[in-house]
Parts: C-alpha cells; structure tokens; sequence
C-alpha cells in the first residue's frame, strides 16, 4: 500500500473477496525526505502514514518492510547503469520484475502469504485449464499492463489486481470516498519515484561523472559537442547546440547514444523511425505462443525447447507497445537467433535500447523483450544527412 | 491476545484506572487562587510526593511533565543551557546506546548550539565501560554533563549509574539518568549523589500516556523548553492533577510489589530462554539477562541476572528479520518487539545492538521480550510453542528477501 488510492481500494476488495488481507508498504529509501514529498508522489512519511490510515479504516494490519538496499540495487543504481550504458531504462518496470513481483512476493510466499495484491491497473484472465494470462485493464486510459508485462508465469500466479476490471480512475475515486478512505481525491503519482523534483537529467548528471564529446551525423561527421553523452535520450531535439548546420536546414534529433566512443548521433526526423527491434532478454507472461497456438516453433531449427525459451519461433502477427503511455502497433514477430525480433507495420517513432518492448495479442500481453537493437526505416544513404 | 510488550507501553491496573477516573472529576485548575483550585493543587502535590517518595527525593525536586521524552529533553537540553549560561564546557557525555530521545536530543545540540559530543562504549552485554567514561571525563573541565540510561530499553542491561555518577561527580560534572525503563522495576533510591536529573514515565509501568516526570535535585538548574506560567520549576503549562494522581498510583503499585513482580517475572523469563534454547538453538540470547540464562557457572549466571531488569528478554535469530517474527506472532495473537526505534516506520538495525558488537546482519534479527506483572506461564509458553515455525519461516522469508530468486 504506497499511500494512493489504487492501492487502498486494491486492499478494499481483496478484503471483500474473502481473502485474508495484510497491509505492506515498502520503505524504499532509508531516508524517505530523499525521496518525493508532498502529495505528487509516493514513498514520503506522509504516504506512509496515509497508507497505514487506509489499513486501519479497512481492519487489516499493517506493516512497513524495508526493502531499501534491494531497491536501490536494483532499481536506482540499475536506472543509473543504463543510463550510462547508452540505454533509457524504465524503473517502475524494474520495480515490478526485481521488487514488487520477486523479494516482496518471495519474501510473502516464505511467511505463509498466497499472493501479492497492487492497484495496478491491469487483469489476470484465466483459462479453463488454469493458465493465467494477463490483459488490458478494462479502462485503457489507465491500463498499467505495458510495466506489468516483464512478469513471468510463475510471477503472474502469485498476483492479484484487483482494479483490473474497473470501468475508469473515477470509479476507484468514488468508491474510495464511499468506503470512507481519506485518500480519496490524492493526485495520482507521476514520474519516478526516487527523482523527487521529477529532473531526471539533473539528477543523472549528479551521478554520472560527464566527459566532453562530439556530437556526429550518420556519415560520422562531426557536427556539434557536447559536455556528456549519456544526459541525451534518443529522439531529444532541444538543447544539442550544433555548431554545424543541417544541409537542408531542418532540425535534428537525437538518433544514437553511443557511450563506448562517447558519441551522440544526430540526425533528420524520419530519421528516428525504426521498422525493427530485438532482444536477447525476452519473457512470456503465462503459457509461451506456442503453448498458446499463437504460432508454432520453426521446424527448419527444431522443437520449442520448453516453457522458457523456444529456439525459433516462425512468424506471428500481434501489436508492439514501447513504453508506458506510447500507443500499441502493428507489428510481426518471431524467435530467431535467440532472439525476440519485431518487424513494425509502420516506421515507429522514439525507441531506444533499453526500452522494453511488450507483445500484445489483442488485449493480452504475450511476452516483452528489452530492446538491445533496432533497425533504422531509413537507410542512411537515402537519408538526408 | 497474549502481550509481551511491556516495554513499550504496560496496561493500566484497575486501581489506577479507578483513581484516574475519579480524579477527572475534580473542577479547578492547580494554579488557580480559589478553593477549588487550590484542592486540585492539593491532590496534584499529594501525587508529586508520592511518586517522590518513591525515588527518595523531596517533592520540590520532581517536576511534571508531558511524558518521558520531554522530561530527557528539558533534562538534557535544559541542564547544557543552564550550564553554558556561565563558563563551564560543552562536551556532552552519552553513551551509544542510549534511548532516541537522548540520542536525537544530544545531535540536535551538536547541530544547533555547538555541543560537543563524547561518545561512550558499551561492553558485550551493552553495560557502559566506566574506563571509557574516566578518561572522557578528564578533569571535567570542558565537560557540560552525562547523559545515561539506568537500564536499556532494548536489551535489558542495567547500567553501572552509582560508580558512573560517582567518577562524574569527582570532577563536578553533572549527570541526568533516564531511567524510564528502569523505574518501577528495580529500586532507584536513594539517588546517587553524583545524579543531578533523573526521567521517569508513567504509561511504562500502568500509569497514563503523556504523563512524565523530571526529578531535579535541589541545586541542580534547567533552563526551560516552554515557556508561559512558570507553573512547575523548569516548565511551564497547566498541571495535570488526574494524570498526577494515576501516575502516583501506578508508582506506588510497582514499589509496593517491586521485589515480588521482579521474582515473578525472573522466574518467567528463566523459563522462556531455556525453552527459547531447547526449542530454537540457532537463537542467541542478549544482554545481561541473555548471557545469566547461558553461563554454565551459578555464580557467575546469578551475577549476570542482576545486571539485567527482570522482566526482559532479547534474543536474535540469524538470518530472519525481526520484523517477519514480530509479525509472524502478531499473526498468532502474540504481541512483541524488535527493540529497536523505527524512523517512520522504516525498520533500522539497532544502534545498541551495533554498538554491543553485533553486525548489522545479526541486529536485523532481533526480538524483545517484555514481560509484566500479570503475565502467565502459560503466556510464555504460548510464545515458545508459536516460535519455532515463526523462525523457520522468517528464516526462509529472510533470505527470499536477500536474494530473491524471481526476476532474475
């Protein structure tokens, strides 16, 4: 319980189920001023005391565990890691895969808990043999299941939201005052919970040391400089102060980090769009696509090697969602080299590596993988340097 | 509900609770002029000389306060104001393992009035090492006050108060006890003479919460946190006769039974570390109560045992977070502690307990065991039947939370 009202009216209804309910909330910082504070957020004394009021009035107990030194492992220095590796990772997705759904539910599991509950908005459906899938929440405006999607079927089994089939936001609003919960008309949290001003550059120029380097087009001609590679994320167009002008005068965006040469590659619009994506790290959430007669394995490489990971996979249509709020599209994927590689129907805009990419199959989610390469849409010689 | 958190709060007799209520219904402020004022101002100092009475001081030398914490910090802050309004030093003395509102009280004069703070070590059962105080006493020259607890409160152990206040008093340094713990679980008077200050509570041994008191001696100065009717010597606001009259009550009531509820709950607490021993070897028992129940020679273990309050046990279990226990138990109707002050409810290893020597991976584990007057047999071996899977289970949530094995 973070103190908001999803999660408040999560515990409510988990409550009402039946189930023997107990509060936690996470300190997820040993000093929780560091973190955001007022109401934007989560994780301040004051979302602590809120969430523990939200217990009370439902008579559940409640405890705070302390998973600080995980979370900051995991979460914080991991975001940091990325970030100078070149790459845009997302942290609430990390918290889910590393925290939420893994030492907090293994540490419930070991005390004798059946599951772990959150107000994320999203829905386990489950078949008539007893797999779990996980879907779209009802309101799409809200749906959470794109952060959900690193979820493997062993995580999903032990998981409950129980906002999933919620029409809208306001409905969780108004049966939180109706139950009488003082968190009622809380603003939602936004941005990350652990960059309290919600600068993101700022706060990673304070902990990665910058280095002077050029700022290069696609042929490799230097264009510009800058004062440290990794505070630029692919697709920013502001702030590149380029020495050198476009050819056709147009503006240029961020197209490549390259934090090895310490480079930052720039480049036209149409540029940034990419028609193919891959990763080695991929995940299915539930039964894998063939268990699931999305597709089946290729026989040219041989049989599905289990649950896991298939060798091959041939070809399958589904929608590609590439972050959080981004709209889903068209796209054709398949397992091949060992890895998830999706070929999008129409040049995307705004992915990076390190990006997670979530498979869809109509409102379920399949699977994601995170993005170590994507294929340009256009060409660089055919593209306006 | 089986409580075993004495230490925390204790509950309210029925005689402290019927002359609480009835002194509710008194009219008049203690300070006011009329009659009825002046009889609320009778039934208040009546309080005040009981529960002077009990710790061998005058009435004068006891001043209410709103509690334990407030009477540490006018005791503390009070006492360094006092004393620095002339030319004497700022060193503050204070042991490591010092309740918070001492702890927090001495950093905030650090930070905001230039105090200086002297540190002092503990040994392994968390008893103030008296050679350590010597030598940061010195001459006492540069030396505002000591600070110190009369028993922890986490761990039990009782502090060497008479040789401390006795070293302090050599050089003319004034020394504030807070024995909240303490009070009304072994005799406190007659004081020291070396002891300038002394806090007591009233909700630790059944008396109301936010009801405390500061003894200060007779020539002993504070100056006050409050300010506005100069009611009481040292703090001003409007007295509180019927949390006086409970308070006197409830102090009176330990006093009267103290060596028999100490028997008592010594016999109990013998019973629970050697069931903890037999049923939950991998447990290790803390402080001086923790190493009487396991030193092989009588004489030395009887030693140990009066070293240590009588009613508490602490104990650590490797690998599990005290936490997971507590809650484990509380899942069982068992109420506990892990001793150790939260900030927000974020659970830290115990200073004391790192202090003592432990690494912060063991002070994780910890659990405190306050036994009361009313406590049972078969409340303890409820405790001890419910512990062993409680441990197993923290155990295995333990390291599920260490090194979780989904997500990676």
């Amino acid at each position: 319980m973070s103190g908001g009202v999803d999660s408040a009216v999560a515990a409510a209804r988990a409550v009402d189920a039946g189930h023997d309910v107990v509060g936690v909330h996470l300190a997820l910082s040993r000093m929780p001023g560091t973190l955001r504070t007022g109401s934007r957020g989560c994780c301040t004394i004051e979302d602590s005391l809120d969430a523990r009021r939200a217990a009370e009035l439902l008579g559940i107990p409640f405890y705070v565990w302390d998973f600080s030194e995980r979370f900051r492992a995991d979460v914080v220095d991991d975001f940091i890691a990325e970030y100078a590796a070149g790459r845009t990772p997302n942290p609430c997705m990390r918290c889910n895969e590393r925290i939420k759904f893994a030492a907090v539910l293994e540490k419930a599991l070991a005390l004798g808990f059946d599951a772990v509950a959150t107000g994320h908005y999203a829905h386990i459906v489950t078949d008539a043999a007893g797999n779990r899938e996980l879907h779209r929440a009802s309101d799409e405006a809200k749906d959470q299941s794109y952060v959900l999607g690193v979820l493997t079927t062993e995580q999903l089994a032990h998981a409950m939201f129980p906002l999933g089939t919620t029409p809208s936001k306001a409905v969780v609003r108004a049966e939180a005052a109706a139950r009488g919960l003082t968190v009622a008309q809380k603003p939602d949290s936004h941005d990350i919970c652990f960059i309290p001003d919600g600068d993101t550059r700022g706060w990673l120029a304070d902990r990665i040391e910058p280095a002077e380097g050029a700022i290069v087009d696609r042929s490799g001609a230097v264009v510009g400089a800058h004062d440290g590679a990794t505070s630029f994320t692919v697709g920013q167009r502001r702030g590149l102060n380029l020495g050198v002008p476009a050819p056709d005068g147009r503006p240029r965006f961020v197209l490549e980090v390259r934090p090895r040469t310490n480079e930052v590659v720039v480049g036209p619009r149409e540029a940034l769009a990419i028609r193919e994506l891959a990763g080695r790290r991929f995940t299915w959430a539930g039964l894998d696509p063939v268990a699931s007669g999305i597709t089946r394995a290729d026989p040219a490489v041989g049989a599905a090697a289990g649950p896991d990971a298939p060798d091959a996979l041939l070809p399958f249509d589904c929608h590609v969602q590439v972050r959080a709020h981004a709209d889903p599209v068209p796209a054709v994927a398949r397992v091949a080299g060992g890895e998830l590689v999706v070929e999008i129907s129409e040049p995307l805009l705004g992915v990076a590596p390190g990006q997670t990419a979530v498979i869809y199959v109509g409102t379920r989610v399949l699977g994601q993988c995170t993005i170590d390469r994507t294929v340009s849409a256009v060409p660089v010689e055919s593209a306006a340097l | 509900m089986i409580y075993l958190d004495h230490a925390a709060t204790s509950p309210m007799p029925a005689a402290v609770r019927e002359a609480y209520l009835e002194a509710l219904q008194l009219v008049g402020n203690p300070s006011s002029i009329h009659g009825a004022g002046q009889h609320a101002r009778a039934v208040l100092d009546d309080a005040r000389a009981r529960i002077a009475a009990t710790l061998g001081v005058d009435a004068i030398e006891l001043t209410f306060t709103g509690g334990g914490t407030e009477a540490v910090n006018l005791a503390i802050k009070g006492m360094f104001w006092a004393l620095n309004a002339g030319a004497s030093g700022r060193r503050i003395l204070v042991p490591r393992t010092e309740h918070h509102a001492a702890l927090d009280t001495v950093e905030w004069l650090a930070t905001h009035e230039g105090a200086e703070l002297a540190w002092l070590e503990v040994d392994e059962l968390g008893r103030l090492r008296l050679d350590g105080l010597a030598t940061a006493l010195g001459d006492g020259t540069d030396v505002a006050l000591l600070t110190m607890l009369h028993a922890n409160n986490e761990v039990g152990t009782l502090q060497p108060v008479a040789e401390a206040a006795a070293l302090a008093a050599a050089v003319g340094v004034p020394v504030h006890v807070d024995a909240i713990a303490a009070f009304g679980q072994v005799p406190l008077a007659p004081l020291p003479p070396g002891v300038s200050a002394l806090s007591i509570s009233a909700h630790k041994i059944g008396g109301p919460v936010g009801v405390g008191a500061l003894v200060l001696r007779r020539g002993a100065e504070v100056v006050p946190l409050q300010h506005g009717g100069g009611q009481q010597r040292g703090r001003s606001g409007t007295m509180d006769a019927a949390g006086a009259t409970a308070f006197a009550v409830a102090a009176e009531l330990a006093h009267a039974k103290l060596a028999e509820r100490a028997a008592h709950k010594r016999a109990l607490r013998a019973r629970l570390a050697a069931g903890i021993r037999s049923t939950v070897p991998q447990a290790v028992l803390r402080g001086a109560a923790g190493s009487a129940a396991t030193e092989p020679d009588p004489v030395r273990a009887a030693e140990l045992d009066t070293l240590a309050l009588p009613g508490t046990l602490h104990f650590t279990v490797p690998g599990a977070e005290g936490d997971s226990l507590l809650m484990l138990l509380d899942s069982r109707g068992i109420a506990v502690s892990t001793g150790s002050a939260c900030q927000a409810g974020v659970p830290e290893p115990s200073h004391v307990l790192l202090a003592m020597g432990l690494t912060e991976a063991d002070a994780r584990g910890a659990l405190r065991v306050t036994l009361g007057p009313a406590t049972t047999v078969d409340e303890v071996d409820a405790l001890l039947g419910a512990l062993p899977e409680a441990v197993e289970r923290a155990q295995a949530a333990g390291l599920a939370a260490q090194q979780p094995r989904l997500g990676r």
